[in-house]
């Protein structure tokens, strides 16, 4: 497997002069290609800051993060604009979608950022849209579209640019149930589907339900990988055969 | 072309703060506008009535006389000089004049006066002479008669028809010395004029000073009077090195002192209006700014350039602004108009005493179109200026405090 993701020993402190506060300390994390991960933990335990770092729009205070192979922790600030545009999909809660473009237009945008062409646009966009059910709504505004409408439109949009992975940071924080599930269901589908790598902090159970590995943080450190334990107990089933 | 259509698209999400910034920069073209049109229409105006009294709004003499006006300074009516300035681009009209002194006398009075010979045709035409007569008829060109100005006539206790005696010095020393008939009284609003202005023909007023075929001066009108200054130094390139042009404004200086020290208050006055634009516009940008703050940081989180975030934003300033502007002259060019037609009148004691010093007691604007294009183009620059503030908020833009609920 591929590795994405490879955050060596990174730490994000707050008030270094002062009192320091450690929203992440000393984190590692290796993503390989095709991992469906959620990062959980309580409120201010470091999820969100450590998702930024991640997706490259905050820096750590230590430590360097390769993204394929690439450390950009040295990336200037315009080299890590162009750097996300190219590699990295972004997911918000509160979905985030232009208000005066229509979904159409808005998955286009990311797009034309890219200066693709029209024709790859307009195959991409179906593409995209039938993969999350909302043929029909191609020209509604996001003011015409139901709150998990408009975080489907969002998962296209961050989908749209072919990132190396997709960053969503509570995505399902304000969705309701049948909402959630169904965004759920449509990007568990594009994960088997297409291989697509998802990383996202959740404190909702539905989600984390559906991840194939979870990582827990608290007060800004790891502290349980499902991923090891799971590496551990095919190790000790190989050693009891 | 797309982040033209965002922009446009962008300009319309907030349709009142769009409305209220293009009604603030429509207001501030129009209020500016007015103001100067105002202010030059006043001035213009001003010039009018005082170069109308008497001086034209350019004369040429024969160098120095302007300096030592006396009789000996005059010089030979030269009709190709006259030709070459009537050729000028501007002017309208050409009028010779020679004026020196003399004691005018009645009865037991004598009084010092200004005596102008005039080709009585084309004062007329550049100065309204004959519309400034209260009492008699105006001259003909071949009448050995005098028009006297109402407060000299008073002095002398003169009415028309009567007799006065002028005695003066003429040309290189002669003796001048005549009884001219009184066809005609005028009145004019300079108090100094009025009291010591008298005007003959010309040939009258040769044959009195012995200066046969001379003149002291041209005196000039103007098609384009806001144009004069450039017309005279035009001439003064274009003329013999033996005459002088002078404007209105070299022969009555404190005239052209008044306008500047009026027009840098003017300047305090649209200094303040340009500030109330300026904040007007601005605080619609911060309202702007502070509602899509969380947007452009997911935009900038998503992968839009910070370069192309500004080239956004400065394309919507340019858009609401430019829209505010033309709009606001399209419709300040037919107030303008009208006010230059129906211009605003005072009346009362006020107008009255306007009227006495021969003013208009009008204010009309100016319709010259520098001001239309100077102010859109002020108003323009203002609100481009304003719209750096989101540029530099992008420049200083970080996406993760940003997008912090």
């Amino acid at each position: 497997m591929n590795t994405v993701i490879d955050a060596h020993n990174i730490s994000k402190v707050y008030n270094p002069t002062t009192i320091p506060v450690y929203a992440v300390n000393n984190v590692h994390l290796h993503l390989q290609k095709g991992e469906f991960t959620a990062l959980v933990g309580p409120s201010g335990s470091g999820k969100t800051t450590l998702l930024n770092m991640i997706g490259g729009l905050d820096r750590p205070d230590e430590g360097n993060i390769f993204i394929n192979g690439i450390d950009i922790t040295k990336l200037s600030a315009n080299e890590l604009i162009s750097f996300r545009l190219q590699n990295i999909g972004f997911v918000f809660q509160s979905f985030n979608l232009i208000p005066v473009l229509t979904a159409k237009e808005n998955v286009e945008f990311i797009m034309q950022l890219q200066k693709a062409s029209k024709q790859q646009r307009e195959e991409r966009v179906k593409t995209l849209f039938a993969q999350i059910g909302l043929q029909d709504k191609l020209n509604e505004r996001p003011s015409r579209l139901s709150g998990g409408q408009q975080q489907r439109v969002a998962v296209a949009r961050a989908l749209a640019s072919r990132p190396q992975f997709v960053l969503a940071d509570e995505p399902t924080a304000n969705l309701d149930t049948k909402s959630a599930f169904n965004l759920l269901d449509i990007m568990a589908k594009l994960n088997m589907e297409e291989n697509i790598t998802f990383l996202f902090s959740t404190h909702d159970q539905r989600v984390i339900d559906r991840a194939r590995r979870v990582i827990t943080l608290v007060d800004g450190r790891i502290v349980q990988d499902t991923a090891e334990v799971s590496t551990q107990h095919e190790e000790a089933a190989a050693v009891k055969t | 072309m797309w982040l033209l259509q965002l922009a446009w698209k962008n300009m319309w999400r907030n349709r009142y703060r769009t409305l209220i910034t293009m009604a603030a920069i429509f207001f501030a073209v129009i209020l500016s506008v007015i103001a100067s049109s105002l202010k030059e229409g006043i001035f213009n105006n001003l010039v009018k009535n005082v170069v109308s009294f008497y001086t034209g709004y350019a004369q040429v003499h024969k160098r120095g006389y302007w300096n030592e006006q006396i009789l000996d300074n005059s010089f030979e009516t030269a009709p190709a000089a006259e030709q070459k300035i009537l050729q000028q681009k501007n002017v309208a009209g050409i009028t010779p004049r020679l004026e020196s002194f003399a004691l005018v006398s009645s009865g037991d009075v004598t009084k010092g006066s200004l005596v102008a010979g005039i080709d009585v045709e084309k004062e007329n035409a550049i100065t309204g002479l004959k519309d400034k007569l209260v009492q008699g008829i105006y001259l003909k060109s071949t009448d050995t008669a005098i028009l006297l100005a109402q407060g000299l006539a008073e002095r002398l206790k003169l009415k028309v028809a009567d007799t006065a005696v002028l005695i003066g010095q003429g040309y290189h020393g002669a003796t001048a010395a005549g009884k001219y008939v009184v066809k005609g009284i005028v009145k004019f609003g300079s108090p100094e004029l009025n009291d010591k202005a008298l005007f003959m023909p010309l040939a009258a007023a040769q044959d009195f000073y012995s200066a046969y075929g001379m003149v002291t001066s041209y005196v000039l009108s103007f098609n384009n009077t806001a144009a004069a200054e450039a017309s005279v130094i035009a001439m003064r390139s274009s003329m013999d090195s033996s005459y002088e042009v002078m404007s209105w404004g070299d022969m009555i200086p404190d005239i052209k002192q008044h306008i500047t020290a009026d027009s840098n208050n003017m300047k305090y006055v649209q200094g303040i209006l340009y500030m109330l634009i300026c904040f007007g516009i601005f605080g619609t940008l911060l309202m702007m700014m502070v509602e899509r703050k969380f947007e452009m940081g997911m935009l900038v989180a998503i992968g839009m350039k910070k370069i192309k975030l500004m080239v956004l934003l400065t394309v919507e300033s340019i858009l609401t602004v430019f829209a505010g502007c033309i709009i606001g002259l399209l419709v300040s060019i037919p107030v303008i108009y009208y006010l230059n037609r129906h211009p605003f009148g005072i009346g009362g004691e006020t107008a009255k005493a306007y009227e006495r010093f021969g003013f208009e007691a009008i204010f009309p604007t100016s319709t010259d179109a520098a001001i239309f294009i100077n102010q859109g183009l002020a108003v323009v620059a203002m609100g481009l200026l304003i719209s750096l503030y989101p540029v530099y908020k992008v420049i200083r833009l970080n996406p993760v405090a940003a997008m912090k609920k």
